[in-house]
């Protein structure tokens, strides 16, 4: 048995990441992490007609640049994991499109990509598959247009919000080749604490954050000193401190090694109110500035876990509270 | 059963989330609409004095047409150029209770979806921001009209 505990999966085999790339808008690129992207978008349309089409030019250009990086050629990956934010996912099933390989698209919200880095690793430590993209991404205006109003009009934020990330990471995994090896993957399940603002995230999906790290560490029979890192997807700094206390709550301390993707990619000046969220957000933070620091030794073991929350405009305007989820895996030098 | 949190634990959550969660500056958001809502009105007052000077012939319900159009233009145009998002979010009810706020929530939502087509996607979600405005706005001046009718009757 490869599992341990209820929620646990360990990859005897330790897939590898072998080659990652990111790309972000001008806002992301105008935040602390700057000197980690390679790429970025220099307007938000990128010469497209419209976002949309943007979203999907970005995560192709994120998949096709891990690809190119990976050494690997075209005809060598077997697979395609992807997922996004819009309606039916169109930027990920539009970008596999134009890759000529096995596709999945999936849906987790802010949480697909450690989703799709858990497939993944499934698939290649089974042996099923030799090398499998993984990618996500979102776009802060077409996000906009879809959860709430127009770009041009003129209301204000609410002090709890957070801002979409526009940008796309995507991560090559395979058993040959050097880089970072993901270990253990510990899936969440669907948690629900009764949050229905819609315009507060961090606090919906917290509990889930917690949940899937109280699991992690039951089943593994660690605790968060064993992690040079505890990396959350998109909660933001609201969603954070109240993972902290909350995690407090339980006797499980993360206060010293704890960071979040959407609070290390804005900084305060940028008035992104709570941070950054969006599937686009973890994917470009994690692919830059996360993966570089795992190479160049400054993390030897990270644990991270992405969150999403699985509301749709429906659900919010007939009044439903917002279910969340987080995935966590363990990935090592 | 499902994964939902009991009852105590989710009150006790919604407590610490209702505790840490920052509220709306509602003073601040208060002063600043009053002065540009202020703002607002000293520019409309402005252009119906001009419009008086300009065309002496016109009346005083159709100067107050001239200065809502001019409004309105002034607005399109800002919301347009990508400018008046900027002063919304500072100014708030100010420049949204106004005939201002009423003009960019259909000209935003007109750039908005554009894209989607000229029939199905701008004519069609057009007044999606709007919409709502007009029908209660209708609605609730119907009910006071009926009110004030009955007053009248008794009285």
């Amino acid at each position: 048995m490869k599992r341990v505990g209820k929620q646990t999966i360990i990859f005897e085999n330790k897939p590898k990441i072998i080659a990652n790339s990111a790309i972000v808008g001008p806002k992301e690129f105008a935040g602390p992490l700057k000197d980690f992207f390679d790429y970025r978008i220099i307007d938000d349309k990128w010469n497209e007609d419209s976002f949309e089409k943007a979203e999907r030019k970005m995560l192709e250009f994120a998949i096709c640049t891990a690809i190119r990086r990976s050494k690997k050629k075209l005809k060598n990956i077997d697979m395609l994991i992807a997922g996004d934010l819009l309606n039916q996912i169109i930027t990920s099933s539009y970008a596999a499109r134009k890759i000529d390989t096995m596709y999945l698209g999936i849906y987790n919200a802010c949480s697909t990509f450690t989703e799709a880095l858990a497939i993944g690793s499934v698939l290649i430590d089974g042996e099923y598959l030799n090398n499998v993209a993984c990618a996500t991404g979102s776009h802060f205006s077409t996000a906009e247009r879809q959860y709430r109003y127009p770009l041009e009009l003129g209301n204000q934020r609410t002090p709890a919000s957070q801002r979409t990330v526009t940008g796309a990471g995507c991560s090559i995994l395979s058993l040959e080749g050097e880089g970072p090896k993901i270990t253990m993957a510990t899936m969440g399940k669907v948690i629900d604490y009764g949050i229905k603002d819609a315009n507060n995230m961090g606090a919906a999906m917290a509990p889930a954050a917690m949940n899937t790290l109280l699991a992690h560490f039951e089943d593994t029979s660690t605790s968060p000193k064993d992690y040079d890192l505890i990396l959350t997807g998109d909660l933001g700094n609201l969603g954070s401190e109240l993972l902290k206390i909350i995690m407090n709550n339980h006797g499980v301390d993360i206060s010293k090694n704890h960071n979040d993707c959407g609070k290390l990619i804005y900084s305060d000046i940028q008035r992104t109110v709570q941070g950054g969220s969006g599937s686009g957000c973890s994917a470009s933070v994690f692919n830059s500035y996360i993966i570089k620091k795992l190479n160049s030794g400054e993390y030897n073991k990270i644990l991270f876990a992405a969150t999403g929350a699985l509301l749709s405009t429906v659900s919010t305007q007939q009044g439903d509270s917002i279910p969340a989820i987080a995935h966590a895996l363990v990935i090592e030098r | 059963m499902i994964n939902a949190a009991s009852k105590e634990v989710k009150e006790k959550y919604d407590k610490l989330v209702n505790e840490m969660t920052p509220k709306s500056p509602h003073l601040k958001n208060i002063i600043m609409a009053f002065i540009f809502g202020g703002l607002v009105c000293v520019l409309g007052q402005a252009i119906y004095d001009t419009s008086s000077t300009l065309f002496p012939n016109l009346s005083s319900t159709e100067l107050g047409s001239v200065q809502s159009i001019v409004l309105i233009f002034i607005t399109a145009l800002l919301t347009g150029l990508g400018i008046f998002d900027k002063i919304g979010n500072i100014a708030g009810a100010g420049t949204m209770i106004p005939i201002t706020g009423f003009a960019n929530a259909v000209s935003s939502t007109a750039i908005e979806f554009k894209k989607e087509g000229i029939i199905f996607g701008l004519s069609s979600k057009m007044y999606f921001v709007a919409g709502p405005v007009i029908v209660n706005g209708i609605t609730a001046s119907v009910i006071v009209g009926i009110i004030y009718y009955l007053i009248d009757l008794i009285f």
